[in-house]
């Protein structure tokens, strides 16, 4: 099995620079996910591991060989595409050994490995038909037993499950995982969805802009972001973001501004303050996420909890949670709460704010504190 | 993809709109025969004898059918000085058409596959070239392609009438495919890289097979420009080779004292039948054809 090294890829389209200068190591049989908003460049970067597109500069490893001359077919990959990208003259039999007819492949071996993968994905009942007669989430999995049935070293996945219904889609986001657990080979996933690229990394590298922001296993991306745009990207509903600044006042706070009066000030944690004791005065992002904020008294007392009361704008019951939107200094803001605990527009509600795991931002540089 | 059924869409009723679908359907039945008046001529006229003709008015149906006119047409009309009927010519046409469809309809494949799905440098202006050779009208062309010709060795023969033909489709049938395959995902194309195939592999194994319907328009397309073609037929043959259109010109034009206009109408509607007959066969594909990628079917 073999990991994949990318050392200084860059990648431009004509004057565009759509990869800039990406540094990535990934381990043998690690399952890695590319995220980030469309245009961040990360399909881009899974064509040019794939050798769909040419390099700029930089060079790529599969294994210990470099593959940067090495045409597709040659890289030992197989590539699950967003399309789907079957071929529709041909039978689910055909679009699946189609790889292995092209690489001369003894016809027992291949009906082998028909019967294997077609077993295991369950479409062996499918195998006459031609793609037009399949639904969405049968064409999937045609797409995958063609990727997995030539047992390549390192499997490429291009938002694979973005055209799916939000229920199939999380079908076959488990059974993405139960196949890489079983299989165990290399894999980059690219997907826009960050909970999709929670659920399934065992290290996700989040791209903004022709960069890597941060790569790293799922729980340090969440609870660890390295800067402001991560913090914004992981997490659904997104993290509270209030701008503010740092006031010395028994011990450090974050000053959010008058709010009819009464002043928002969030104080710090130690482990916080002390790494910003001498910054008086500096523009921060407070970041809270909609979890740490609750109803007051209704989680287990804990060291460094901020209270304060506020108007409820809109409550918006999922089922498991309800979300309760209300406003700081003109921000709208989400706090998730016990459905029990909802209440209705206009009521005033008290929240309670776990300050031990807000973020601090740099406002200017976006970096964290 | 079949057109959506209207019959249950809610209509206003009432005279009004009555006497509009009346006047609507009596204007379309107006056009029809309008449409069809010539054929209906045609067909009646190559139908009678030369009597009825001389006797009858033009469109009145013949008395008594016969096809001697037809028989006359196919293998004993003059053509000139030769008398043997337009079969000679019908299959030079033949002989022509099949190759120049065939060569023409590959080629611009092949174009249209390498501009869309292999995106090279330069791709646009070389497809703007080539599209550059539709908007030329063929008078333009006259005198430098006889003199190609000429130094080629095919001046006045059929093959060079098929590499005439040939070229000057190429602006056609790579405009069709290359329209064809823009809609066609190029994430079928990796896929098929990442597959192991190649140029050639993916184009035959893969494209060819999903672009029936552009070939079918393509190919009723060249074989009806080829086909009714008479500027390059007259000007780069001669004689024993020309194509059926100039044949048929020349059977209508060759008078001997009586004007057989039996024989020119069975003549007239033999040089056409080819082409009604592949846009009756194919005619379907051809509007469903044009029609693609309007709406996502």
């Amino acid at each position: 099995m073999s990991g994949i090294r990318l050392d200084k890829v860059c990648k431009n389209f004509g004057a565009t620079e759509v990869i800039k200068g990406i540094d990535l190591e990934i381990e043998p049989g690690e399952f890695v996910v590319l995220v980030g908003p469309s245009g961040c460049g990360k399909s881009t970067l899974l064509n040019l591991i794939a050798g769909l597109e040419t390099l700029t500069s930089g060079n790529i490893f599969i294994g210990d060989r470099k593959v940067n001359e090495v045409p597709p077919r040659d890289r030992d990959i197989a590539m699950v595409f967003q399309s789907y990208a079957l071929y529709p003259t041909k039978t689910v039999r055909e679009n699946i050994t189609f790889g292995m007819e092209t690489r001369r492949i003894p016809r027992d071996v291949q009906d082998a490995a028909v019967k294997e993968f077609a077993t295991l994905l369950q479409i062996d009942k499918l195998l006459a038909r031609k793609p037009g007669q399949l639904s969405g989430g049968q064409r999937q999995r045609v797409a995958m037993g063609r990727a997995l049935v030539r047992k390549p070293d390192v499997f490429l996945f291009d938002e694979p499950l973005s055209n799916l219904d939000a229920k199939l889609r999380i079908e076959m986001r488990t059974e993405i995982k139960k196949l890489h657990q079983r299989l165990g080979k290399t894999s980059v996933y690219v997907t826009h969805d960050q909970i999709e690229a929670m659920t399934l990394a065992t290290r996700i590298a989040v791209m903004d802009l022709g960069h890597i922001r941060q790569f790293a296993d799922p729980a340090t991306v969440y609870e660890d972001p390295a800067d402001l745009f991560v913090a914004g990207f992981m997490g659904s509903p997104p993290m509270n973001m209030i701008p503010g600044k740092l006031v010395r006042e028994d011990g450090m706070h974050v000053d959010c501004g008058g709010n009819g009066g009464t002043p928002m000030r969030f104080p710090l944690p130690d482990a916080i303050a002390r790494r910003v004791a001498d910054q008086e005065g500096m523009d921060v992002v407070l970041g809270l996420r909609p979890e740490t904020i609750f109803a007051a008294g209704t989680e287990l007392p804990g060291p460094n909890r901020y209270i304060f009361e506020r108007p409820v704008v809109v409550e918006e019951p999922t089922g498991p949670d309800t979300m309760i939107v209300f406003e700081i200094a003109g921000l709208d803001l989400i706090a998730r709460v016990r459905p029990q605990d909802g209440k209705p527009q206009g009521t005033p509600f008290r929240f309670e704010v776990e300050m031990d795991r807000a973020k601090l931002f740099d406002a200017k540089t976006g970096l964290r504190l | 993809m079949s057109a959506r059924d209207q019959s249950g869409i809610v209509r206003r009723g009432g005279i009004g709109q009555r006497l509009q679908r009346a006047t609507l359907f009596a204007l379309l039945g107006l056009f029809c025969l309008y449409y069809l008046a010539p054929l209906v001529v045609m067909i009646s006229t190559s139908l009678k004898s030369l009597d009825e003709i001389r006797g009858g008015s033009l469109v009145s149906l013949p008395q008594e059918i016969t096809f001697a006119a037809w028989g006359k047409a196919w293998n004993e009309a003059c053509v000139g000085v030769r008398c043997n009927g337009l079969e000679p010519y019908v299959w030079n046409s033949v002989m022509m058409v099949v190759p120049a469809v065939f060569v023409s309809t590959f080629l611009g494949a092949i174009n249209g596959y390498a501009l869309t799905k292999w995106r090279f440098r330069g791709a646009d202006i070389i497809f703007a070239l080539i599209l550059f050779g539709a908007f030329i009208p063929f008078q333009v062309i006259l005198l430098p392609m006889a003199r190609t010709l000429g130094l080629m060795g095919l001046a006045g023969t059929i093959p060079g009438l098929i590499l005439v033909h040939t070229v000057y489709g190429l602006a056609f049938t790579t405009l069709f495919f290359r329209n064809f395959f823009i809609g066609v995902s190029d994430g079928i194309v990796q896929a098929a890289k990442v597959d192991g195939a190649g140029f050639f592999g993916i184009f035959f194994r893969i494209i060819l097979p999903m672009s029936i319907p552009a070939i079918v328009v393509t190919v009723i397309w060249q074989f009806t420009q080829i086909w009714n073609d008479f500027l390059f037929g007259i000007a780069f043959t001669v004689g024993e080779s020309n194509p059926v259109t100039v044949a048929l010109n020349n059977v209508v034009m060759t008078s001997t004292g009586v004007k057989e206009y039996n024989v020119d109408m069975a003549a007239a509607i033999i040089a056409a039948l080819p082409t009604l007959l592949v846009y009756v066969v194919a005619g379907a594909y051809f509007v469903r054809g044009l029609a693609a990628g309007a709406v996502k079917g």
